[in-house]
């Protein structure tokens, strides 16, 4: 089962000379990359605006963030669907069969990041999890980093507060997944799958790795490109337009009372607000910059992301197919917790 | 006639491809029966674990994203 087709037999145009593309991509990549704070601060010049007032500073940035998110992301996902190419559900799958919990909800959270996933998928991919025996805890692991750590956070992350952030990010949501899903593990919740899951036939995992040609992994890397930004493309626009008004117009340190530090409650109501709030990665992640930028603490903002992208009310209507109430309620109450924690010992770190 | 069988929850990506098939068999004449699998546990059944999934006479062809044209023509053959 594959759903690669064969390379034609004579391979023509780009098909014929993929390294060469790939270079020559890579460097005009790169050289838009560098003129993009000089055109922005240039066109800004030419406009009618004055560079140092409330809507010159929103528009500097407007022109400036916004080609440059998409440009990481464009570069990014093309990287990406490369790699993912090499991860497909079927291998995960067989990484993770029969393992013990532990080192397993470390490898099924690690896999969960290069795997590519789809919330559309999230059930099928869970109920074939449970076929080949994987343990619950550690399909939860899975299913708790792949929509939370992704490659469009993480780039978004690393255009928007630089390479530190982005790795914490990472490590933390990681943290999370591993935790949550060990947690769930221990809570020995399999008899709280639906009646018809828990009778489903088990299989094996065993699979064979179709051969596929690096020409191959390209064109699903342009795929990916063509479909992941083209679906999120908007939402990036809209977020940064709203990061740019905040950006410009809201005063400095204004949310500071509300979101900062200080503000002990802060955690708990960011995390009660995100928790069914639907959005990805790409709306919120500009949003949450300009909240940062005007003195909302750090901790209080990552635990806000964190809810929004992890949890949301039409990935637990989905999930009810196969889980019982009580699984659900385990399931969101042990990755909140999960991102409570991060949020306040990032507030007490920082 | 081909029995063909799209599994997936009804997510756009679903609909496409079937749509996709729908079009490509109609343009080569070739007469099909076209039915939409949504149900959990009949797509698990067929241990597919991306959506969309195509089935033709009960055997898994394509898992994961909407297929390419050329590669729905080769299960056409005309």
């Amino acid at each position: 089962m594959t759903g690669l087709s064969l390379p034609p037999a004579h391979a023509h145009g780009w098909r014929a000379h993929p390294r060469a593309l790939l270079a020559a991509g890579a460097v005009s990549w790169f050289g838009l990359y560098r003129l993009l704070a000089p055109a922005s601060e240039g066109l800004v010049g030419l406009l009618p605006v004055d560079r140092a007032s409330h809507l010159g500073t929103s528009l500097q940035f407007f022109l400036f963030d916004a080609p440059k998110v998409l440009l990481l992301l464009s570069g990014i996902v093309f990287a990406m669907g490369i790699v993912n190419s090499y991860f497909t559900p079927e291998r995960t799958r067989a990484l993770l069969a029969g393992r013990r919990e532990g080192i397993a909800n470390v490898l099924a959270a690690s896999l969960g990041v290069v795997t590519p996933f789809c919330s559309c998928s999230a059930v099928p991919l869970f109920l074939g999890f449970v076929q080949a025996g994987v343990p619950l805890g550690v399909t939860f692991s899975f299913l708790i980093a792949a929509p939370m750590v992704n490659e469009i956070a993480l780039t978004l992350l690393f255009g928007l507060f630089g390479w530190r952030i982005a790795l914490l990010y990472l490590s933390l949501g990681l943290g999370v997944a591993i935790v949550a899903g060990w947690v769930l593990g221990r809570m020995r919740l399999e008899r709280h799958l639906e009646a018809w899951v828990r009778d489903m036939p088990r299989g094996d995992a065993s699979f064979d790795a179709p051969r596929v040609s690096f020409v191959d992994r390209m064109a699903a890397g342009g795929l990916a490109v063509r479909e992941i930004v083209g679906r999120v493309w908007p939402y990036v626009i809209v977020g940064i337009a709203v990061g740019a008004l905040i950006h410009g117009f809201v005063p400095q340190d204004y949310l500071a009372g509300v979101m900062g530090k200080e503000a002990w409650w802060s955690v708990p109501v960011a995390v009660l607000i995100g928790v069914p709030l639907y959005s990805n990665a790409a709306g919120v992640i500009p949003v949450v910059q300009a909240l940062l930028a005007k003195g909302a603490a750090l901790g209080t903002v990552l635990a806000f992301m964190m809810s929004v992208i992890a949890l949301s009310l039409p990935e637990i209507v989905i999930l009810r197919k196969v889980l019982t109430p009580r699984l659900i309620v385990a399931f969101v109450g042990v990755v909140s917790a999960g991102i409570l924690l991060v949020g306040y010992v990032f507030n007490a770190v920082l | 006639m081909k029995k063909v069988q799209v599994l997936g929850a009804g997510c756009a990506n679903c609909k496409r491809t079937a749509a996709l098939i729908q079009q490509v068999a109609d343009a080569r004449g070739v007469p099909i029966a076209l039915e939409k699998v949504e149900d959990y546990q009949q797509i698990a059944s067929f241990g597919v674990m991306r959506t969309p999934g195509v089935v033709i006479d009960g055997t898994v062809v394509h898992a994961g994203g909407v297929p390419a044209r050329e590669e729905i023509e080769g299960w056409f053959p005309q």
